[in-house]
């Protein structure tokens, strides 16, 4: 006879529904997002130093600091400049890294990004007619292009969801699918537009640029609308952690677990595409950061959603604004796309801990 | 002794858009019974499960588990009910046995608050029933075939269900490991009085572990009771087209199907399409 085994007991930090839940991970995390942060708002033509910042933010929300030892130049510089960009920058990286959780997670692909189900293609397009037809009008602060970009990237996901759907229902395959066509379809509509509109050649450099990526906050307002968005659906997403965890036993699997497939379904990909419109509005189309950040993580910390979520929004945040501040500060003035570094240090760190996994690597 | 209600099939249809189904199931499964569900290759087991887990809904009739139609139940509650031990887990990534084992505990878990002290005592619980402790933080990949299938068994068991459905769950395994998964759920079934019905291949292994067979050909039920009255030459004749002998097992009172070597003949199938068969 076996002595019955000893089940060991309940660890005290579970008590209160915390299990799993690993303080250090974002301990690190954060601290990693606040040095970004720091730096971004340095960094630039006129260096700002660490000191000088603090009092400036905390006079700007009406704590006395004493004397003013800084010049007006450099309040405006830190206020309306650099601080609206690197939240905006913060923002953008946190959205497109928890979009590239969701979808890789609900399609169970490894090569699914935010753009995957349609939204780059949707947003380009728009953002390319926009650019063409009226670059210059602006409503709340949101120019025409981020507005229809957003729009744009929204109504493609919709219709790659419907065209995607069998039978009442959506399976990973055809949405992926459906969303390789319409981004192809979309893409090349937005080429024809390029050629058959008048005077195009001018405007070649401006929707270039926005293909490549830049975060562009012209107004602070622009931050107060897709601030709330992007931060509620973090949160949200957060939430659909339990089902994406179910996800990996496969559709019918997570349905045997109590997963409403197909609610889950919508939401995710409602989610994801809000999210994904939120940033593409304020920052054009930044490539590779929502497809690497979560594999990135996912090496470091293994594939449980519930860390993945939280630990890939807070890591996108911080890589992006360190990418951006390298992107107008490596050829300063002049500044490069941003998609180029998220690509040029996202690209080597990724394939260095693929390669250091090796046989281990987490995807089959 | 009063039958306390199970999973009840009345008149249950089901067909597939290619025209294969169920038809006509009539089945009634009481709380505590040891079922095991035979036949062919397409006959409709596993669609059969499929339909007891709410994946399929019958195109007619009604599917009810203790007492309550399977429609009016939301997939969570019905996932607490029910658990389903499937063949086997494609994982797209790399996961331990332990965190296979903790996705069983997804219709407990609260969207945003993380598992309690009943999750954590609940995913120890069933990987000491399934004697995995041990291997608990191996990855599922590297583990034999033996313990993958216990690490399903107990994912489903971290579900606390009342009713546990297998597919095949020996299938693959060699001898010894399929005498212990199948001792291993007996023992769920005897002592914890968990429900147990699973699609089986072995007629003899069938008759070993469990009480009622149901026999399935062609979507419908030909044969549903104990061992000994299922297994029975002219059925399993007309059902899998095999002459077979039906003895006694040498030590206990059930019966034992021995295989006759007609269907040892050689077979030939020409370039032509036709076929023929040697007898050597």
């Amino acid at each position: 006879m076996h002595p019955a085994p000893q089940i060991p007991p309940c660890p005290p930090f579970i008590k209160g529904g915390w299990g799993d839940f690993a303080p250090r991970i974002y301990v690190a995390l954060s601290a990693l997002l606040l040095l970004a942060l720091l730096i971004g708002v340095m960094q630039g033509a006129v260096a700002l130093s660490p000191l000088t910042i603090l009092k400036i933010l905390l006079r700007s929300v009406g704590i006395p600091v004493g004397p003013v030892t800084w010049q007006a130049a450099d309040e405006t510089i830190l206020l309306e400049l650099r601080l609206p960009r690197v939240l905006g920058g913060a923002l953008v990286g946190a959205a497109l890294a928890t979009a590239g959780v969701l979808f890789q997670g609900l399609l169970r692909n490894p090569l699914a990004d935010p753009y995957i189900i349609g939204t780059s293609a949707g947003a380009g397009f728009a953002a390319t007619v926009a650019i063409l037809v009226l670059p210059t009008a602006s409503v709340l602060g949101f120019g025409s292009v981020a507005l229809s970009a957003f729009v744009g990237g929204l109504l493609a996901v919709q219709l790659v969801y419907r065209l995607a759907r069998v039978d009442g229902r959506n399976s990973p395959a055809t949405l992926l699918l459906a969303g390789v066509v319409v981004n192809a379809v979309l893409g090349y509509l937005g080429s024809l537009s390029i050629l058959l509109f008048e005077g195009s050649e001018f405007r070649l450099r401006h929707i270039f640029t926005w293909l490549m990526g830049g975060i562009a906050v012209n107004d602070p307002r622009q931050l107060l609308a897709t601030g709330p968005i992007i931060i509620v659906g973090i949160v949200v997403a957060y939430g659909c952690a339990v089902p994406l965890n179910a996800l990996t036993v496969g559709e019918e699997g997570a349905q045997v677990l109590g997963v409403d497939l197909k609610r889950e379904f919508r939401r995710i990909i409602a989610l994801g595409a809000l999210l994904t419109g939120a940033a593409v509005s304020i920052s054009g189309l930044i490539g590779f950061l929502g497809l690497a950040v979560p594999h990135i993580l996912r090496l470091l910390i293994g594939p449980d959603h519930r860390r993945l979520l939280p630990a890939s929004a807070l890591a996108g945040a911080a890589i992006l604004v360190l990418a951006d501040t390298a992107a107008r500060s490596i050829l300063a003035p002049t500044e490069l796309p941003v998609g180029i570094f998220t690509a040029l240090l996202g690209g080597p760190l990724f394939l260095f801990l693929l390669r250091r996994n090796g046989r281990e690597s987490v995807w089959r | 002794m009063a039958m306390r209600p199970g999973i009840h099939l009345q008149a249950v249809h089901f067909t597939y858009p290619s025209g294969f189904g169920l038809a006509r199931i009539e089945l009634f499964i009481e709380r505590g019974e040891r079922v095991a569900i035979l036949g062919p290759n397409g006959s409709g087991k596993t669609t059969l499960l499929k339909v007891m887990l709410g994946l399929l809904h019958p195109r007619e009739g009604e599917v009810s588990f203790e007492g309550n139609p399977l429609e009016r139940m939301g997939r969570a509650e019905l996932a607490r009910a029910i658990a389903m031990v499937p063949q086997e887990l494609l994982l797209p990534y790399a996961l331990t046995a332990r965190e296979v084992v903790r996705l069983g505990r997804t219709p407990y878990l609260h969207r945003y608050r993380g598992p309690t002290c009943e999750d954590h005592e609940a995913v120890q619980a069933a990987m000491a029933a399934t004697d995995l402790l041990s291997s608990a933080d191996r990855p599922y990949s590297e583990l034999s075939g033996g313990e993958r299938q216990r690490v399903i068994l107990a994912m489903a068991l971290a579900q606390k269900p009342r009713l546990l459905l297998l597919d095949e769950p020996t299938r693959s395994l060699d001898l010894s490991h399929q005498l212990r998964i199948l001792s291993l759920i007996r023992g769920l079934n005897v002592k914890h009085g968990l429900t147990v019905i699973s699609s089986m291949h072995d007629l003899n292994l069938s008759s070993l572990y469990f009480d009622r067979l149901v026999l399935l050909s062609s979507g419908r039920i030909v044969a549903d009771g104990p061992p000994d009255e299922v297994i029975q030459p002219d059925i399993i004749q007309e059902v899998f087209g095999v002459s077979v002998l039906v003895g006694q097992h040498p030590t206990r009172s059930i019966p034992w199907v021995t295989l006759l070597p007609d269907k040892l003949d050689l077979f030939f199938a020409r370039e032509d399409g036709s076929a023929e068969t040697i007898n050597p």
